[in-house]
């Protein structure tokens, strides 16, 4: 256990670095998208403002709302211990992981679905919640379970939802404004509005082309970003959550059953396939989508916990 | 009398550095150590909540398995002893002892279908089963407190401070020698 705990503490505040590094990183590319769109539509800076407040604004508001619109999207209600054993024992797992996490303890909520699956939620630890669903419950035992809940768990307190909302939000910026790009490198061009900056009138086409390349190459960065970024996350919500039950194999064993599951989740949708720990819509077709993919392989992810 | 002024200056920077940085150490020992004394009443509120269940346990069982009196008893002694151990040792021993009264009462169970079926019986296994997590996962993380704080406290340059306001060591919650032992269940 010796220098382990240290780390754990350093891993968070790494994280809390990364986490900043990324929305600058991602803030920026965004600013520069909707600069190059307002020196195209001859608006200049106002672009730059523009994209700014949308992109703060509506990361703003999927950060605050996230959470309900996930959870109403899934079909989750909160566990409650009048309705059963069944919820009593998720009520207490998730208590008992919490404790020895010493973090607030997030609200327990309960997916019908014959799939094991389960996701976190919530702007910060102490507006959290965790879902799980009821083939979960069924099918993993206690260690099992308390490996999926110890990966969720590190999920909130590593403040993933926030990252990787404002990730959703920002790469969503960036394809609005190129796919805007791009209708005014077709169309908006005929209609004037020069550049007000620019002495000559070919300073307005080099923006037009400079801002055709980034409208198609933006979005696919964005996408890259999100993705890599995505699959560490997971990777470290598995490594924290194994820390916090000192029992790797716990996880391995569950995302073992997961993966070998074939029910499909009834809830799942494009929208909100990146937030379960086991991504329901996995495509196993070709390498490319490795890149493409917010999970990480499961057998890396089982490799990886048995090595610990 | 050029020097005096600029001199002046930089110690007073200096002083008000150190003392910042003191004020820093300080708090965080601060801290850690209410971490730590927050971690121990955790386990204690476990401990409790485990008494609390037995009662109905019993009760609950005894509506469908009267006749296995003696089990009961074993498991209502059990907990008594743990709720009046004066000693931390004392405390370990009968803890093991209520675990191990505990487990043979489930085993029991077993054997009476109708009991097994029973909501309250089902609920109260799963609260118990919740209640011994709770109790170990809340030593682990009075563990990982006392560890943080003791490394804080002999790290340099904290144990300067720690040292200076009477920041000591705490123990750790260990699993007394007595308990390794197997369970034996006697009164």
């Amino acid at each position: 256990m010796s220098d382990e705990h240290a780390n754990f503490y350093d891993q968070m505040n790494a994280n809390r670095v990364k986490t900043v590094l990324l929305m600058t990183v991602f803030a920026l590319l965004v600013l520069l998208v909707g600069y190059v769109a307002g020196r195209m539509t001859g608006i200049g800076w106002w672009g730059l403002v523009i994209a700014g407040v949308v992109a703060i604004v509506m990361s703003w508001g999927s950060y605050w709302w996230s959470d309900s619109l996930v959870l109403a999207m899934s079909g989750a209600r909160p566990a409650d211990k009048e309705l059963g054993p069944m919820d009593a024992y998720i009520i207490n797992t998730v208590e008992g992981l919490s404790i020895a996490a010493g973090m607030p303890m997030p609200m327990p909520y309960v997916v019908d679905d014959p799939a094991p699956n389960a996701f976190a939620t919530g702007r910060d630890p102490e507006h959290a919640a965790i879902a799980v669903t009821t083939g979960l419950l069924d099918k993993l035992d206690r260690q099992e379970l308390e490996g999926v809940i110890a990966h969720e768990l590190s999920h909130v307190r590593n403040r993933d939802t926030l990252v990787t909302t404002v990730a959703v939000v920002l790469a969503g910026t960036i394809v609005l404004l190129s796919d805007f790009m791009r209708s005014w490198f077709r169309f908006g061009w005929m209609f004037g509005g020069g550049d007000d900056d620019s002495d000559s009138g070919g300073g307005n086409a080099i923006w037009l082309l400079i801002g055709l390349a980034l409208a198609i190459l933006a979005p696919l960065a964005a996408l890259l970003i999100q993705m890599a970024v995505s699959r560490k996350r997971e990777y470290l919500a598995d490594a924290n959550g194994a820390l916090l039950t000192r029992y790797p194999e716990g996880l391995a064993s569950a995302l073992r059953k997961i993966a070998g599951d074939p029910t499909p989740l009834r809830s799942a949708n494009k929208a909100t396939a990146s937030l379960w720990i086991y991504n329901p819509l996995k495509d196993h077709k070709g390498v490319m989508n490795s890149l493409f993919e917010t999970h990480p392989p499961i057998e890396e992810r089982i490799a990886r916990l048995q090595a610990m | 009398m050029e020097l005096l002024l600029p001199c002046l200056g930089a110690i007073i920077i200096a002083v008000v550095v150190v003392a910042a940085v003191v004020i820093g150490i300080y708090n965080r020992l601060v801290t850690l150590r209410s971490r730590v004394d927050n971690a121990w009443s955790q386990i204690d509120v476990q401990l409790r909540r485990r008494y609390d269940l037995i009662p109905n346990l019993v009760e609950t069982v005894k509506g469908y398995a009267a006749h296995e009196k003696e089990t009961l008893e074993k498991v209502i002694q059990a907990r008594n002893m743990a709720m009046n151990a004066q000693s931390v040792k004392e405390a370990s021993e009968a803890e093991n002892m209520l675990s191990g009264t505990l487990k043979s009462l489930f085993a029991v169970a077993e054997a009476y279908p109708d009991l097994k079926a029973n909501q309250n019986f089902l609920m109260l296994q799963e609260e118990l089963a919740g209640t011994e997590s709770k109790i170990a996962y809340s030593r682990q993380f009075y563990n990982d407190s006392v560890m943080s704080y003791n490394m804080t406290t002999q790290q340099f340059p904290s144990n300067l401070v720690a040292g200076s306001f009477g920041f000591t060591q705490r123990d750790y919650f260990e699993i007394e020698e007595a308990a390794k032992e197997p369970v034996q269940v006697k009164f």
